[in-house]
């Protein structure tokens, strides 16, 4: 393991074995995180995205979920293969995850500072009284006031409660914070609320991150490196000048042509052609042959190899192997 | 000279709530000319949908005019009511929710046709609907397919070509790329604007997507709890916003881009309650601006000149307005 490393991930596998064939969620994934590092991991439905974040936590669901094969090393250690109640002391404490949707993540007979003080008492042998201090100066730090505390979830709104959800998350100052889509279902001007939120935590607790989004304008914003997922692979991974500057994927440079440029007038998009692929019959190859322009006809072929065309910049596709 | 296809003066639309009278759409005013699209955007429930479906009379109207080709359709009887609703459509955000899941694909397109007994004869409405669904890219094997067996990119290709179905003047869209992702989105966004062109279509086209906004409007109307705070061509919005909020919605957006830094303005709080509100600004509590006059008297949306709306005591004369 590299020494300024978190968490590294190799050749990970995860499949869902459904009665309709096998998905294969998340295919050979190599990545790694740097101590306080802020990686994004972008793709669109069904990419492989949340998996990846379950796999990370231990808590694919099994069945129907299998991981196929791969390590998870995370301070050093597999994470793969540890006990449950190794891995309970590590999820919370050292990983914590800020899920999909807020609301079920709350719980909603509970007040929010009985919930935040609840993680604290679980994870750091503090007595009540303790913990319910800390949670009332975890709630003033993500600017929601300590005499809320008494409230429940539904008298706040969407914004101020995916603050409670990340106040509960950073609770136990976690080493690792892994954000599946945190602003997704909020309002562009609460979302910058959170956001820069969010990235004052992390520079104030030095915490390392994984920031789900498919949206690459938040990436700009809050991230140092990005993987790009498409059909279970993550097809591009860099830092994210270069992907920004120097995407080499088709499959990158068609996801930037998609969105509108708020900077410059266009008068059309340039689309990705067809479809997302059948997760349970992916196409032969390059599972992105079909939709590709640059596709010839190895593509449908050969499976592209991970491959790094310069260092630090890794690319899955047919043509950037020697 | 532009000619103005539909107008709408102080349109008003409040629902009684237990909690009291929910102003949702609150003294709104806008015209869109023909042929254009205007945008409508703004944060989670400050009125969008339910303007659009007041404009489309799927909603009655607490008060107002509606202007269409002239006439005050909320004058419109029951039987003028459905002659013009030929004229007027609209797109949802979920194609799923907004599709019958029982009838195939050609039978939800030919659905208005045959409520509108358009055509006698059984041949040329199926022609009409393969017609339909050529024009927005829907393969022929599909005709006997179920909602529920298609992507969303397609069913929401299924719910423009219902729209169109009766060869409308104007078409509300409500959302409808929202739910997509963006590759697919893309697609749909060039399909829409290929149809307005070809058949002259005029737009109603609500998000909260400002890029998206951007991209597809000749102008952009902001909303903020119930009313319209700015409106003006989309360049110049872009540009140089006067309203306090549509400022910090647009600082707001996250660009995907690295080489340009934009500032950005953080709004204290959150969208007060639209029950009852009180007098004065509604965006006076997150004002970075606001003085006394703004809680007590509502600014009036003024036109600022060159055809930009804008509803601020102090437009244009922001900095003098800093404590
Ligand atoms: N419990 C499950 N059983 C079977 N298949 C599953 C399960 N969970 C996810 N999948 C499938 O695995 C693939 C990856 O799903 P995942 O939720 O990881 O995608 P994602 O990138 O998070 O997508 P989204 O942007 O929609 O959240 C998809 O094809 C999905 O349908
Ligand atoms: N049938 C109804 N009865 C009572 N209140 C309603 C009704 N429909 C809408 N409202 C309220 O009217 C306001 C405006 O709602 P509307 O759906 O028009 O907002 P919107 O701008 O379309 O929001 P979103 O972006 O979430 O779709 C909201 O406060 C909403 O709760
Ligand atoms: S491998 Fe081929 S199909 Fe896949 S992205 Fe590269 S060029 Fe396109
Ligand atoms: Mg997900
Ligand atoms: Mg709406």
């Amino acid at each position: 393991m590299k020494d300024n490393n978190l968490l590294e991930i190799k050749d990970l596998t995860i499949h869902y074995i459904t009665n309709d064939g096998t998905v294969r969620a998340v295919e050979n994934m190599n990545l790694e995180i740097g101590k306080g590092e802020t990686l994004g991991l972008v793709g669109e439905t069904g990419a492989g995205k949340t998996t990846t974040a379950l796999g990370i936590m231990q808590l694919v669901p099994d069945p129907p979920g299998k991981i196929v094969g791969g390590e998870i090393i995370f301070e050093g250690e597999n994470l793969i293969g540890k006990s449950h109640a190794e891995l309970r002391r590590i999820r919370g404490n050292k990983i914590s995850m800020i899920f999909q949707d807020p609301m079920t993540s709350l719980n909603p007979v509970m007040t929010v500072g009985d919930q935040i003080a609840e993680v604290i008492k679980l994870h750091q042998k503090s007595n009540a009284k303790d913990a319910l201090e800390k949670a009332k100066e975890m709630l003033t730090r993500v600017g929601i006031p300590a005499e809320r505390s008494k409230e429940y979830p539904h008298q706040f709104s969407g914004g101020m409660r995916q603050r409670v959800v990340i106040a509960i998350a950073l609770a136990c100052n976690p080493t690792l914070l892994i954000a599946d889509e945190p602003t997704t279902a909020l309002d562009v001007t609460i979302q910058a609320q959170v956001l820069d939120l969010m990235k004052k935590l992390k520079d104030e607790y030095k915490t390392s991150m994984i920031m789900i989004t498919h949206d690459l304008g938040i990436v700009a914003e809050v991230c140092d490196k990005v993987a790009i997922m498409y059909a279970g692979n993550v097809i591009e991974y860099t830092d994210k000048n270069r992907l920004f500057k120097d995407p080499k994927h088709p499959y990158t440079i068609g996801l930037f042509n998609s969105i509108p440029d708020i900077e410059e007038d266009e008068d059309r998009l340039k689309p990705i052609k067809g479809l997302m692929p059948d997760p349970t019959d992916l196409p032969s190859g390059c599972p992105f042959h079909p939709r590709c322009d640059k596709a010839t006809a190895i593509c449908a072929e050969k499976a592209p190899q991970n491959t790094e065309i310069e260092p630090g910049h890794f690319v899955k596709c047919l043509l950037f192997e020697a | 000279m532009q000619e103005k296809l539909l107008e709408v003066r102080n349109l008003k639309k409040y629902f009684n709530t237990k909690k009291g009278l929910l102003h949702a759409v609150d003294d709104v005013n806008f015209y869109i000319n023909r042929g254009e699209t205007l945008g409508l955007v703004g944060e989670s429930g400050c009125g969008k949908s339910t303007t659009g479906r007041v404009v489309l009379r799927l909603l009655e109207a607490t008060g107002g005019e509606i202007i269409f080709e002239g006439s005050d359709i909320l004058q419109y009887d029951k039987y003028q009511m459905r002659e013009m609703r030929k004229q007027m459509q609209i797109v949802f955000q979920d194609p799923f929710a907004s599709l019958n899941p029982r009838m195939s694909v050609s039978e939800i397109i030919a659905e208005p046709l045959v409520v509108n007994k358009v055509f006698s004869n059984r041949k040329e409405m199926q022609a009409r609907v393969k017609e339909l669904m050529e024009t927005v890219g829907l393969a022929e094997r599909l005709t006997q397919t179920y909602p529920h067996e298609l992507d969303g990119g397609r069913r929401q290709r299924i719910g423009i070509a219902r729209a169109l179905a009766l060869r409308p003047k104007f078409i509300v869209q409500d959302e409808p790329v929202s739910a997509l992702d963006v590759s697919i989105q893309a697609q749909i966004l060039n399909l829409m604007a290929d149809l307005q062109k070809e058949f002259g279509l005029t737009y109603l086209f609500i998000s909260h997507d400002l890029s998206v906004v951007k991209h597809v409007s000749d102008r952009i109307a902001v909303m903020y709890l119930g009313k319209i705070v700015e409106l003006s061509d989309y360049k110049s919005m872009f540009k140089d916003p006067k309203h306090p909020y549509t400022q910090a919605l647009l600082s707001a957006i996250p660009v995907p881009r690295i080489d340009i830094q934009r500032e950005r303005v953080l709004l204290e709080g959150d969208v007060p309650s639209p029950i009852n509100p009180p007098d004065g600004c509604r965006f006076y509590g997150r004002c970075r601006y606001r003085q006394d006059i703004c809680k007590e008297t509502t600014p009036e949306l003024k036109n600022i000149g060159e055809d930009r709306f804008v509803a601020c005591h102090f437009t244009n004369n922001l900095k003098a307005a800093v404590k």
